[in-house]
């Protein structure tokens, strides 16, 4: 289809950042390099271009980072909580101030939009650290009894598809509530976290309460398993969440795990259907359909069928895959070849089970990692792509008659993260969101996050809460 | 009465589905008083009588987790009610089952019967206290609700055979979760007794399913069970724990850990133990304020949203 306009590119500058050829993992204050020398390449995924070259942490590492976060925890955790509280209003306001070079950082090291970055990830990392400085003297009256005690040293392990905003949400609560950390950001994804690393410094935060870890899963799994870590958090597949599940049993480690999801978004015959195509596109096609929490699987009533797909397929026609950078971009690159590879064979799982395939009429980049906006329709709920997680911008297609229908299909998941409904009826919203197996129902909007707003799943999406005054407990020793 | 009278024993049972099974395995095994003498035959639960059991919570979670929290409030405090009545059974069976004179055995059945008070007071107000709106930054309602997390299999303590019971079940069924709680294994008598309370408290079959028999061989499969969403490891040792820890992983069971003392002082956590629920020597004190805990440790947190329609300059979008 042809564009309605045609668009000059637009794109946001590169200059507001500097990446410096290497660097090395932040531990007790200091960029220092691996034990062992590792380092390992980041690439953007949109170019294939090289970005820095970091260094990669191993099990000698871990010991280091954690030995240096004990070591902090004993002052830190005796700071007046209005204190701590001031370092993590310091590091919101840098973060506000250094949010454009942030954004481009994020944008290079992980492919998705800077629209994204720049509107969405950002303001919501500055307001996160906002959020939870604010708890840090008010524990007291959080509902969890007088002078709650921080764990000691949280170890955390954050994804690739939000780098800095999962960092903010790990790092924020723990923080406030007097813990000290050491963080393991994604193997493509480290750059953000150690530019926090240098706002840490900045702020003149303590030596060694936070440290950062670049590396791969075996660092991360090394940092699960290290005996002095008091606290587990983890965002992430469910397989690597069910095997720290068993790594932790019968210590007195505390555990939250924020893991898959294969959310339902629900379309009524009376929904207001444009609104509902934009929902659609947000759930399943915001981050290149690289979140927990997406939309993949659209349930829509039988009698809306066809309006609604020729509105959806006439909408994803005009979204604008290209340059993460240009300002005009709504579909980014896939973070990794890894993802790609995975998505693509999902997709053709889903080809090869009977579904059928629609594509997003779109030109992809020669170079770099990209997937056009896929859509299956006649997916049965034993499709293989009905069941998995895909992790990229394909959405899966389900028709249903009733609301009874809808919400058996919809909870017929071993997740239960998210889900969506779309109908005008009061009552019915509240009924089908009050019979949904799942953490955050969005109804008549999707996608939609907020630091006061608890996030998380049931079933095997994961257990423990993250955002508002639920994600304090996480953090704090009591039951 | 005349002396010569020969008293009717009672066959203990299973209580699964609202109904008083024997074990489909046709086991019994022996149980003694604290000083060996013989009291009665338990059912010995076999796997099978474990599957059936999460069957009959899975079918009564709907209707459970339904209903209001006032009506759930007002049949735990049925129970309390029908236990009043029956008291001096339970006194007697405690005091054989844990060796307490009769008046501490009536201490403690006089505790149970005002935990499922506590407990029954619990199920229309945990929803405000742990639920709320959220004041998100834009034009959405945004409401976060505690849910029942569905089936929930409980080790009830070894050595607290009746009040450690109670306190174990009551939190678990006040907010709509169903369970399938496995007795001491050598004190399954007050429990079994329990059931038949139950039974007659207005509570639907399947809420509370109560199995006797070897703790371990039971708990194994209901570990593992892919249809059981949460486990109170309570009544499990050390090592049964981690085994059934582990084995929980398989479907991300929720996991409560046994009440033992979280000091390490050889390491430099210095975490307080969470509550005067454990003694200086790590064992569950069973008087002590219950908290609210053992409620959320069995709920999830659902949250809400919806667009409020913000007042534009141009006008109302609403």
């Amino acid at each position: 289809m042809a564009s309605a306009f045609e668009y000059a590119p637009a794109p946001e500058s590169r200059s507001v950042v500097d990446i410096a050829p290497s660097y090395g993992l932040f531990i007790d204050g200091e960029f220092t390099e691996a034990a062992d020398g590792k380092v390992f390449k980041t690439v953007s995924p949109s170019s294939e271009e090289v970005l820095s070259e970091v260094a990669q942490a191993g099990a000698a590492d871990v010991d280091r980072a954690v030995k240096a976060a004990r070591k902090a925890f004993e002052k830190w955790s005796a700071l007046p909580g209005s204190e701590r509280a001031k370092y993590l209003f310091r590091i919101a306001r840098i973060i506000q101030e250094r949010s454009r070079e942030l954004a481009v950082l994020e944008t290079l090291d992980n492919g998705k939009p800077i629209k994204e970055t720049r509107d969405a990830d950002l303001p919501l990392v500055a307001a996160h650290f906002f959020y939870y400085a604010g708890w840090a003297d008010k524990l007291d009256h959080a509902g969890y009894g007088a002078n709650p005690r921080p764990l000691g040293v949280a170890g955390q392990v954050i994804p690739w598809n939000f780098p800095l905003l999962m960092l903010a949400w790990k790092i924020a609560p723990a923080l406030a509530t007097g813990n000290t950390v050491v963080l393991k950001p994604a193997e493509t994804t480290p750059l953000s976290a150690l530019f926090f690393a240098d706002i840490c410094r900045q702020a003149g935060l303590p030596k060694g309460v936070v440290n950062i870890l670049t590396g791969y899963g075996d660092a991360g799994a090394a940092l699960v398993a290290h005996e002095d870590v008091n606290k587990v958090a983890f965002t992430g597949s469910t397989a690597v969440g069910k095997a720290i599940a068993r790594q932790v049993a019968g210590t007195d480690k505390k555990v939250t795990l924020e893991l898959g999801g294969k959310g339902a978004n629900i379309v009524f015959d009376d929904a207001p259907v444009d609104q509902a195509v934009e929902g659609i596109v947000t759930g399943i096609f915001f981050n290149q359909g690289q979140v927990c929490c997406a939309g993949s699987r659209l349930l829509v009533q039988e009698s809306v069928q066809d309006e609604v797909l020729d509105a959806l397929k006439r909408r994803l026609s005009t979204l604008r895959l290209g340059d993460p950078l240009d300002k005009n971009t709504d579909i980014g690159a896939i973070n990794s070849a890894e993802q790609l590879a995975r998505i693509t064979a999902l997709a053709e799982t889903g080809e090869a089970e009977g579904a059928e395939r629609w594509t997003a009429p779109c030109e992809l980049p020669s170079a770099g990692y990209w997937f056009a906006p896929t859509l299956f329709t006649d997916v049965t709920q034993a499709h293989t792509i009905a069941r998995d997680e895909i992790f990229g911008p394909v959405l899966s297609v389900l028709s249903f008659r009733t609301p009874d229908e809808a919400v058996a299909k919809a909870n017929n998941s071993q997740y239960g993260l998210s889900a969506g409904i779309w109908t005008e009826k009061g009552s019915r919203i509240l009924a089908v969101a009050n019979k949904l197996r799942a953490g955050v129902v969005w109804a008549n909007t999707f996608n939609k996050f907020d630091p006061t707003s608890p996030f998380g799943g049931y079933k095997e999406s994961g257990f423990g809460r993250e955002g508002g005054r639920h994600g304090l407990e996480a953090y704090l020793d009591v039951r | 009465m005349s002396d010569n009278r020969l008293s009717v024993f009672k066959t203990y049972k299973l209580y699964v589905g609202g109904k008083f099974p024997r074990s489909e395995s046709g086991r019994v095994y022996e149980v003694t008083d604290s000083k060996g003498k013989w009291l009665a035959n338990a059912p010995q639960s076999s796997r099978k009588d474990a599957r059936d059991a999460v069957v009959a919570a899975r079918k009564a979670f709907g209707g459970w987790s339904g209903a209001t929290a006032y009506n759930r409030g007002q049949i735990l405090y049925r129970v309390a009610e029908m236990l009043e009545g029956r008291k001096d059974q339970f006194v007697r069976e405690v005091a054989d089952a844990e060796g307490l004179s009769k008046s501490k055995a009536a201490a403690v059945v006089d505790a149970a019967i005002d935990r499922w008070v506590w407990y029954a007071g619990w199920t229309d107000k945990i929803g405000q206290v742990v639920g709320g709106a959220n004041p998100v930054a834009g034009p959405f309602f945004n409401l976060s609700t505690p849910e029942p997390t569905g089936v929930v299999t409980v080790l009830a303590p070894q050595e607290s055979s009746f009040l450690g019971l109670v306190s174990v079940i009551a939190p678990v069924i006040a907010t709509g979760n169903t369970a399938v709680v496995i007795a001491s294994a050598d004190s399954p008598l007050p429990a079994l007794s329990l059931g038949e309370v139950l039974a007659t408290s207005d509570l639907p079959g399947g809420v509370v399913n109560i199995l006797s028999g070897k703790t371990s061989e039971i708990a194994t499969p209901l570990a593992s069970h892919q249809d059981v969403n949460a486990i109170d490891l309570t009544g499990a040792d050390a090592a049964l724990a981690k085994e059934l820890e582990i084995a929980a992983a398989d479907n991300l069971k929720r996991v409560l850990r046994p009440p033992v003392s979280r000091h390490h002082p050889e390491k430099g956590a210095q975490s307080a133990a969470p509550s005067s629920a454990v003694d200086s020597d790590g064992t569950a004190d069973w008087t002590a304020d219950p908290g609210t805990h053992r409620l959320t440790a069995f709920l999830e947190t659902k949250t809400v949203w919806h667009p409020t329609g913000a007042l534009g300059v141009s006008g109302s979008s609403y």
